[in-house]
């Protein structure tokens, strides 16, 4: 039996008082809110969880917005995921292995991440409008029916493409990285044993980036939950509510509205179902693999 | 199963002008069928491009590769039939091992029941029938070792199996127990082996011929015995046998050679050598007390006990040797005793064969 002495819990203490300070305390203030409520003059009273049930409840003006947002912000993660997880493999496939090239291609591919949200949305915004912009103005003149203030679908595509053209290529790096540490003798025993590439991919390099892949879908998952500033100077959240996702809501209500109490509930509900969705994601994924361990073994 | 000739087969990374740029020297060898041969050489010395060579992940950039004959050199690897280990076990990680086994058989379109008889064959031979169903990610690394040697065995049609250092991750406990393994798979199947190594006990053990190589050159091919009695260059002295054999910068002449100012008797005859070499293994020089006929004195450095023998360190004048010391105390004042049937001269690295005949018949 190895000395046991709970005292090593005091060095834990700055962690915790950095931990309290940097989120608890701030965060507080939304509990605070969310379960107050005001009639100005800095004066609050309690109001036990009447935001919430109006939030859960579809029938209220606000619990429809949530309910609506809320289906819209699950559609937006599965649309993009689906899109950039394979096409960020593929892309990382497909990047030069050693020469010059390498450089350059990562160079290139970083270029979209290191552009400010914002100014994305605004790339977005000009090169896809009708009248001027470079695709808006092309598909126009194909004859294609786009526009993305007027119709719903063409909002979304904008959207999910720009989300697309902003992050594919923090998959297909991360893969890349996953790639690389594959070490040669793979490929080399995979020739020998006359596999096709396919099989190379299907038994080596996929489950050789299985790790990098929890990592990306959990980031790409949590990133595109929680989209804010693209579609707020695209399309403002339009037309009508189409694009209008949680975060885009919640705004409109805490600083449009200055609607405090619903939209600190908001918040906090928004903020456990990312948690709660992220953490589903990740032990999914991992038991998945265990439990196929297990399998073969039995 | 073939005979495997490289024919003139050498190979430069960049553009050949000199000798230097060679990563192996052009060399002709026959491999032969049945064979179980090592390449034996420190690390960077060529070994495992030759290697690559024969199994054709590597193109050679000169010479030709022949299989019983037949010019193999651009044939692309999956149709060689080539099985290769290598350092690090290679496993498929999502398939069981009777998936990993019959891989090979898969892709070349092999009927189910025919993958499945194989299978069980290669696993009853390699111990690997219990684990047949587990996943092969979670054995151990001796273990995966096997299925990496068994994919390559499980092809009937297989021409020869290549070793690159396939026990150096492996634990030392169970190395001896792999090791006689792929012994026994050998005897069994009467197959072509290159064994790749710079372990030379690995190479002493496992191989029936041993090619000993150095800065991309082949230096000497024998048996492991030829190899430790006749070394024909003195790095083959010096890498094989632990320690390594003693080199004394030399003049030779006739039957004498002059060592630090003293002269050293040899067995044979030879043509004057200036700037020669004395090799002799650290077996065949015994340390004696001073005084003995025939005797040259040395200083004793320090003593090493390895347990089933003691070695002296010495000094020769200005060189250093390696001699043994026989069992009883140690002498105070100690000389050196070579036996003269052991001693060879090198000139140039290269061993000179004395004239013994000629001296009999003198």
């Amino acid at each position: 039996m190895k000395p046991h002495s709970e005292r090593a819990w005091f060095l834990v203490i700055p962690v915790m008082i950095f931990v309290l300070f940097s989120s608890l305390i701030p965060m507080m203030t939304v509990v605070n809110y969310s379960v107050q409520d005001s009639m100005g003059q800095n004066s609050f009273f309690w109001n036990g969880s009447e935001w919430f049930q109006h939030l859960f409840d579809p029938t209220t003006d606000i619990g429809g917005r949530f309910a609506r947002a809320l289906v819209r912000n699950l559609v937006f993660s599965f649309v993009v995921l689906l899109i950039e997880i394979p096409l960020g493999i593929l892309v990382a496939l497909s990047i030069p292995k050693r020469g010059w090239a390498v450089g350059a291609v990562l160079v290139a591919m970083s270029l979209p991440m290191l552009i400010p949200w914002r100014v994305v949305g605004t790339i977005w915004q000009v090169f896809a409008r009708g009248d001027i912009g470079l695709l808006g103005a092309a598909l126009t003149g194909m004859g294609v029916p786009y526009n993305y203030t007027q119709d719903p679908l063409s909002a979304w595509c904008t959207i999910v493409v720009m989300d697309v053209w902003h992050w594919t290529s923090m998959v297909a790096l991360l893969c890349y990285a996953g790639l690389k540490a594959i070490p040669d003798a793979y490929y080399q025993a995979a020739r020998i044993d006359g596999a096709r590439r396919w099989s190379v991919f299907r038994n080596i390099e996929l489950p050789k980036l299985r790790r990098v892949l929890i990592i990306a879908v959990l980031l790409r998952f949590m990133e595109s939950f929680m989209i804010y500033t693209e579609p707020s100077v695209v399309t403002g959240g339009g037309p009508g509510e189409a694009t209008s996702f949680l975060s885009l809501d919640l705004v409109k209500i805490a600083l449009g509205q200055v609607d405090l109490g619903n939209a600190a509930a908001l918040s906090i509900v928004y903020n456990l179902i990312t948690l709660t969705l992220c953490w589903v994601f990740f032990t999914v994924m991992t038991q998945l693999d265990a439990r196929a361990d297990q399998e073969r073994t039995a | 199963m073939a005979t495997i000739t490289l024919d003139g087969i050498g190979h430069a990374y960049g553009p050949a002008r000199t000798e230097a740029d060679y990563a192996l020297k052009p060399i002709h060898h026959v491999w032969e069928q049945g064979m179980a041969y090592a390449l034996l050489g420190p690390s960077g010395c060529g070994k495992t491009t030759l290697l690559n060579i024969i199994s054709g992940l590597v193109t050679p950039s000169h010479g030709r590769l022949l299989f019983d004959g037949v010019d193999m050199t651009r044939v692309p690897t999956e149709r060689r039939n080539i099985a290769q280990v290598f350092q690090f076990p290679v496993i498929y990680d999502t398939m069981t091992v009777a998936e990993n086994l019959g891989f090979p058989l898969k892709n070349r379109g092999a009927g189910r029941a025919e993958i499945v008889a194989r299978v069980a064959e290669i696993a009853a031979m390699l111990d690997l029938t219990p684990v047949l169903g587990r996943r092969a990610r979670g054995l151990t690394a001796d273990a995966k070792q096997k299925i990496s040697l068994g994919r390559g065995l499980v092809r009937a049609d297989v021409n020869a199996v290549l070793f690159d250092e396939p026990l150096t991750v492996i634990d030392p406990a169970l190395k001896w127990a792999l090791r006689s393994k792929l012994k026994a798979v050998h005897r069994a199947l009467d197959l072509l082996m290159i064994y790749v190594t710079h372990d030379q006990t690995e190479a002493l053990t496992f191989a029936d011929r041993v090619l000993v190589m150095n800065e991309g050159r082949v230096l000497q091919i024998g048996t492991p015995s030829e190899l430790f009695d006749t070394p024909a260059h003195t790095f083959v002295g010096y890498f094989i046998g632990s320690p390594g054999m003693n080199l004394l910068p030399a003049n030779v002449q006739g039957r004498q050679a002059m060592v630090a100012g003293q002269a050293v008797p040899l067995y044979a005859a030879y043509q004057a050598l200036p700037g020669a070499e004395l090799g002799i293994r650290p077996e065949y020089v015994g340390l004696v007390p001073a005084g003995r006929p025939g005797s040259l004195p040395v200083q004793l450095i320090r003593i090493e006990d390895l347990g089933r023998r003691r070695l002296a360190r010495v000094s020769l004048g200005p060189h250093r040797l390696i001699a043994t010391v026989p069992p009883g105390p140690v002498p105070d004042d100690a000389a050196v005793l070579f036996d003269p049937a052991h001693l060879h001269v090198f000139q140039d690295s290269q061993r000179v064969q004395g004239e013994r005949l000629h001296e009999v018949a003198a």
